[in-house]
This record gives structure tokens, sequence and C-alpha cells, in this order.
């Protein structure tokens, strides 16, 4: 059906659901690269208007994507729980915003609406909502995760160590790593992108990230962001595998270009929970996602770039995953131009992720052809520490020498423990207070000249 | 910037494992933030980067580095580099009144000199790539004039040959600048390039050329040589057509396609 409202003494029209989510979206670069942006400033406005009187269940029964012909329409729709919807049935979009900013909308009011919710939902509503409404009621959902270390809590904020290597030379990785550590880093996970995807190399970084955190005590996880079908392959054979790895978008075709199918992660999935290998939880997937990935594999189905993005949360919650990372200014200014939009993204993502009950990190990044720099980066981690992010992204010294592109510094994570109270997560803090990284204050303690037991990493490797 | 304090960074361990990797390791601190020489160091490379994406291609400067070679100039769709940046779309397709300069012929490959993302990289290398490839490739091979093109992504030579009638086509691109290098060059070889129908799957691709740090010209010509003399044999270029000089392909993503 169509949408209309007047605005300016003109009447808008908007033929579909789509076109209306699409037209009511806040400026980016990727939906006009699409041509599916609003034409205009009004037109804009006009669409919001009319979005906000289409009422919650409308997203039920006008799939934006049609379901006989794609698998993630059908898991959003087949997985909805009506009881659990049942407080904000009768909603409107904008009733909906107002109720979410609401008082009644507490942490345990939100966390039993979370599988009532579809992607959908939380895309539209977020559509009709400030950077200050989108830190206010993601600030609201915990969502609690645990594999050797518990992410999510309140006033807790975990990083992903990100010790990557152009050629994944462990002496490079070791020396990045042990940075990484004595700087309080890598209690979501020691995450390595690998220079190929050759099992062989994964299963390498594998056995180095596995010795380091055995030989130390770490309790962390660490995973080495492979295709599922290397790691289940490397399950197989016994490699230490703790969290399975997988990029995931928001319809069927574009997880047909990473090569991914829900069957190869169900697969995946079970392999990675009968290893049994964390201590505290049993969380043991880790999923990265991003606006743009649909519309760069021409899978997009006329859908705007936060809806589609959305909608891999539905892919992702299916297999209760320890981390979801949306990697928000990655893929480059086509799809996101400036510290203004990858901003703006960052918020939308956290919030509907959050919504959707999944535990939402970000890599704040960048990269060089697009309009940002590192200030954009501390402006971006601020918002999102007071959003209360479960977890960011850090590098040395935020440059990733392996992807080339810059993210956050294991340093802006100290600054936004320090700025804002967040504590590591509460195994990986006793583990820094037991090998005297952690000082009176609960900040990380600067190691200096003398030696530190931890520095046997990098001095063993760079032998 | 010499009088700036040195931090945890003159420590021998980090001296050592330094050797191991170019990665900001070790930088200490200052409170919970960066010393403000590595604050700064990170800038300059930031600014570089910056500048080799925004400074203005200078075709006759390429040019001039090609002697007796004859040029044809070029500008694809997009208008501008505000544009360009924002529209890979129209970075891939020619000027509509561009195309008419394009000579038409019986040739058998086209080099395609484009700005990409890296000005810089285009003025210092691609020139030297060029020469060094044409002198390794025999007389059966009919060179067209080499095509200078500005606001330029990797697919626009597949727009180039066809207009051009060339069998394959060597785009030698400005790669997207990083921390560590702004001036990178890469080329992705296509044979029988069909606009708007050819993937990445069916180009090869060599990137990181810039000596003295990354591919020497030299290397890259042989490289490129063997890649299109294989191409044409086997009909087809792309992930099937193994490069037996053990090429890298780890930086193709940071081309811009």
């Amino acid at each position: 059906m169509s949408y209309t409202s007047v605005l300016g003494g003109h009447r808008h029209r908007f033929e579909n659901l789509a076109r209306l989510l699409a037209a009511a979206s806040p400026e980016r670069s990727g939906d006009r690269l699409a041509g599916l942006a609003a034409r205009s400033a009004q037109e804009r406005v006009a669409a919001r208007w009319a979005l906000a009187e289409v009422p919650l269940t409308a997203f039920l029964t006008e799939p934006l994507i049609p379901y006989e012909s794609d698998d993630v329409t059908r898991l959003i729709l087949d997985g909805h729980d009506t009881a659990a919807f049942a407080p904000v049935a009768g909603l409107t979009v904008g009733e909906f915003r107002e109720w979410l900013l609401s008082e009644r909308a507490d942490a345990a009011a939100l966390a039993a609406l979370a599988p009532g919710l579809t992607p959908e939902m939380v895309a539209a509503v977020s559509k009709l909502m400030g950077n200050a409404d989108l830190v206010a009621v993601a600030r609201k959902v915990r969502v609690v995760t645990a594999f050797r270390s518990t992410i999510g809590l309140p006033g807790r904020l975990a990083t992903r160590l990100q010790p990557n290597h152009p050629t994944d030379d462990p002496a490079g990785v070791a020396a990045a790593l042990l940075d990484g550590l004595l700087l309080g880093s890598g209690d979501a996970v020691i995450g390595i992108n690998p220079a190929t995807d050759s099992p062989r190399a994964v299963r390498d970084l594998l056995e180095l990230l596995d010795g380091v955190i055995r030989r130390y005590a770490i309790p962390t996880q660490s995973c080495v962001l492979c295709h599922v079908t290397t790691s289940v392959d490397l399950m197989e054979r016994g490699a230490p595998v703790d969290l399975v790895f997988q990029s995931v978008a928001g319809t069927q075709a574009a997880n047909a270009s990473f090569g991914v199918t829900l069957g190869l992660l169900d697969e995946a999935y079970e392999a990675a929970l009968a290893l049994d290998r964390g201590t505290v939880g049993r969380n043991v997937m880790y999923f990265e996602t991003g606006q743009g990935s649909a519309l760069s594999a021409d899978a997009h189905h006329g859908v705007d770039q936060q809806t589609v993005e959305a909608r891999a949360y539905a892919v992702a919650r299916r297999y209760d995953p320890l981390l979801v990372n949306t990697v928000v200014g990655f893929i480059g200014p086509e799809y996101l131009y400036d510290g203004r939009q990858i901003l703006r993204a960052a918020l939308e993502d956290h919030f509907c992720g959050k919504l959707l009950g999944l535990p939402m990190g970000l890599d704040i990044c960048y990269t060089n052809h697009a309009d940002a720099d590192d200030d954009d980066v501390a402006t971006m981690l601020t918002m999102l520490g007071v959003a209360g992010a479960s977890f960011v992204i850090c590098t040395p010294g935020g440059d990733d020498i392996m992807l080339n592109y810059q993210s956050a510094s294991y340093h802006d994570a100290l600054y936004l423990r320090q700025v804002l109270g967040l504590r590591p997560a509460p195994e990986f803090e006793a583990w820094l207070a037991s090998i005297g990284l952690l000082d009176e204050g609960g900040g990380i303690r600067e190691v200096l000249g003398e030696a530190h037991p931890l520095t046997a990493i990098g001095r063993d490797l760079a032998a | 910037m010499t009088n700036l304090p040195v931090h945890g960074g003159d420590l021998a361990l980090w001296s050592a494992l330094r050797r191991h990797t170019q990665a900001r390791i070790g930088l200490g601190r200052a409170g919970a933030a960066l010393p403000t020489r590595h604050r700064l160091e990170l800038q300059a490379a930031h600014a570089a980067a910056r500048d080799a994406v925004h400074s203005p291609f200078a075709p006759d400067t390429v040019a001039a580095a090609l002697p007796g070679t004859p040029t044809v100039r070029v500008r694809s769709a997009a208008p501008d580099r505000l544009t360009y940046l924002q529209r890979p779309d129209l970075g891939r397709r020619l000027h509509p009144t561009d195309r008419a300069h394009l000579p038409a012929g019986e040739w058998d490959v086209v080099f395609v000199i484009a700005d990409g993302l890296s000005s810089r990289a285009v003025h210092e290398h691609a020139a030297a790539v060029v020469h060094a490839t044409a002198a390794r490739l025999d007389d059966t091979w009919r060179l067209a004039p080499v095509v200078l093109a500005e606001q330029a992504r990797v697919a626009l030579g597949d727009d180039i040959a066809h207009a051009m009638g060339a069998a394959a086509v060597v785009v030698l691109v400005g790669e997207r600048p990083g921390m560590s290098a702004a001036d990178s060059l890469g080329a992705y070889l296509t044979h029988a390039p069909q606009p708007g129908i050819t993937t990445d799957a069916h180009r090869n691709c060599l990137s990181n050329i810039r000596p003295p740090l990354g591919l020497p010209y030299e290397t890259a010509a042989t490289k490129l040589t063997a890649l299109l003399t294989r191409a044409r044999e086997l009909g087809h270029s792309g992930v099937d057509l193994k490069d037996e000089t053990a090429l890298t392909e780890s930086a193709a993503d940071q081309l811009p396609r």
C-alpha cells in the first residue's frame, strides 16, 4: 500500500513501506547511491510524518522483501513472539518512540520486549529519533553474554584487542598483543583478521593465541576471523576454536555473496557449542555487520541501508552470540560520507541491535578517503560509551596496518573508562589486578622501564 | 618535534619488537592519552593520505614522462572529487563527450592510467610501469595509445577498452592511501572486458607498486607481461588465472573499484 502526507503545501506520496522508510532515513551517501534517498529535505520530513502514523503491526503484514524469496524475512516473521510484542502491539511508530523514551520502558520491560520486535520496527522508530534519543534508550538496555569473561554488565566496557599483521607474522602479532594487554585491552576477545583464509594459517594463529591465553590464564577468548566453513573444518580437526566468526547481512542474497546460509551457520553453531570451551558462559558466536554491505553486494532489494542492516541482527540473534560488532565506517564514503554520517549510523546500529536483544559493540572507524579524523572517533566513542556499548574494537595507536583503516586505540579505551568510570569485564579486571596492572583507582597502571611478567610474550617470540 | 619527550618507546624490548611489525606499539602514555609526539605522527600520516586523495590529477605530468608514446585524455562521468568519492558508479562510466576521443583499432592491449584514490601514486609510478611493461611485450602486441583517465575507477577501463576495440586492458590506478603509504599503485588486468558485466572476479591484480619499499617496476612489469600472455592463451583473465610468479593479492580490497 502507499503512504502520503502533506507538508509545505505539497502532498508527498510514498509507494510502499520500503520507499517510506528509505525517504525517512537521515541523509547518507549510500542511500543516494542506491537511488533511495529522499529527494529533498522537506520530503524527508514528510516521510517521517507519514511513518509516525504507521502501526507497528504493518511491519508484520507488509514484508519489505517477500517471504517466499528471502530466508531472512522468513526468519524474522516465523520467529516473531506475539506474546512479547503485546505491550506495544497497539502503537504506531510515533507512539512507540514515546513509549521507548518513557519511564515504563525500563531495563526489564525492554528485555522482555526484544523477542516481540522485528528489525523493521526498530529501524522505523530509529528514523524518528534524534541522536540523543538513540543514546537515552540504548543506555537502558543491558544484554549480558559470557564465555570466559562476562560482557555487557552495567558500568563495564569491554574491548576487542586486534593485533593484526599484514603477513600474520607471529612475532608481529605477539608484539601488538603484548601492547594491548599492557594497556588493559582484550576482555571482549583477542581477535585477529588474518591475511589469508587458509586453514593452516588460521590454525597457526589460533594456536598462538590459545597458548598465550592458557599460559597467562587470561579470562578471555580468542578468534581468528575466517570464513565459517574454515572454522567448521578446523573444529573437526581439533583446532582450539573459542568463537566462530562470520560476517552477516540482512538479506539472503547478501549472505549468499558472503558464501553463507542459515544452514551453514546452524552447523557451525552446534559444533562450537559441542566444544564447550567457555568457563562462565556458552555464547560461542561472533558476528560482524555494517551498513552498506547489502548494497555493495547488489542485494538490498530496494531497502534503505540502515533498515537492511537491522535485518542482519535477526540473523545474529538466532545464535545467541557473545559479540555483535557493527564495523561502522569501514566500507567507505560511498556509504557513509563523513564523520556526521558515521556517527549517526553508529548510534542507529547500536540502538537497533540492543533493542533486538544483541550484545552490541562497535568498530568506530574510518578510511582515509572518508571525511573523518581522530576527533570523530573521540566523539563517537564518547557517545557510544554513554549509550552503553558492550565493547569497542581497539588497535595499536588506532592504526590497523593489516586492514589499512583507522579505528579506536587502546589509549582511547583507557580514556573512555576513565571519563565515564567504566571498568573491564569482572573476570578480566580480577586478572589485571592479579598481575599488577590495576592501580588503586581501578585504572590501568602504566608499565615503564621495569620488567613485567607479561613482557615475556614479546621476548619469547621476538628472540 | 625532535625535542618532544620519548616515552615507553625507547625500551629495549619495544625496539626489538618493532623489527617485527610496523604497528604503533609501545607508544607510552600521557595520562590515558597518546604522548604529543605520537599524536602528531598519526596526524602527519593521516594528512599525507588525505592530501593524496584530494590532490588533482595532472595528466600533463604523466604524458611528459611518456615521451614518444601517444596518449589520450578522458574523464569519467563524475564531475568533481566530491561526487567521485560518493558515486563509484559514475567513476566507472566514461564522460559522454570524451568517448569520441578514443581511437578504435585492432588493439591487443590498452594501458589506462587512472587517478583512483591517489593521484600521487599515479604521478610517481604509472609511467615507469607502462614503459617497463611495453618493453617486455614483443611485436605481436599491438599497443593502443595510453589513456589518461581522470576521476576514474578500475571498471572505467572496461568502458574504455570496449570503445577502442581492445582485447585487454591494464588499469594502473592510485590505491586507497593507508597510514604507512600514500603513493601505492595498483594494476588490474582484464581480458575481453564487457562494461557492466565484467566483475572483479574477472580481473587479476597487482598491488603496492611503489619502489623502493613496495613492488619494483621491473617485477611488476614481468608479472604483468606473464599475466597478459597467459590471459591471451586462455582467452580469459580472473580468479582461475594463476600468476606463476607468485604474486600477492592480499591488498586487492584496498583498490578503488
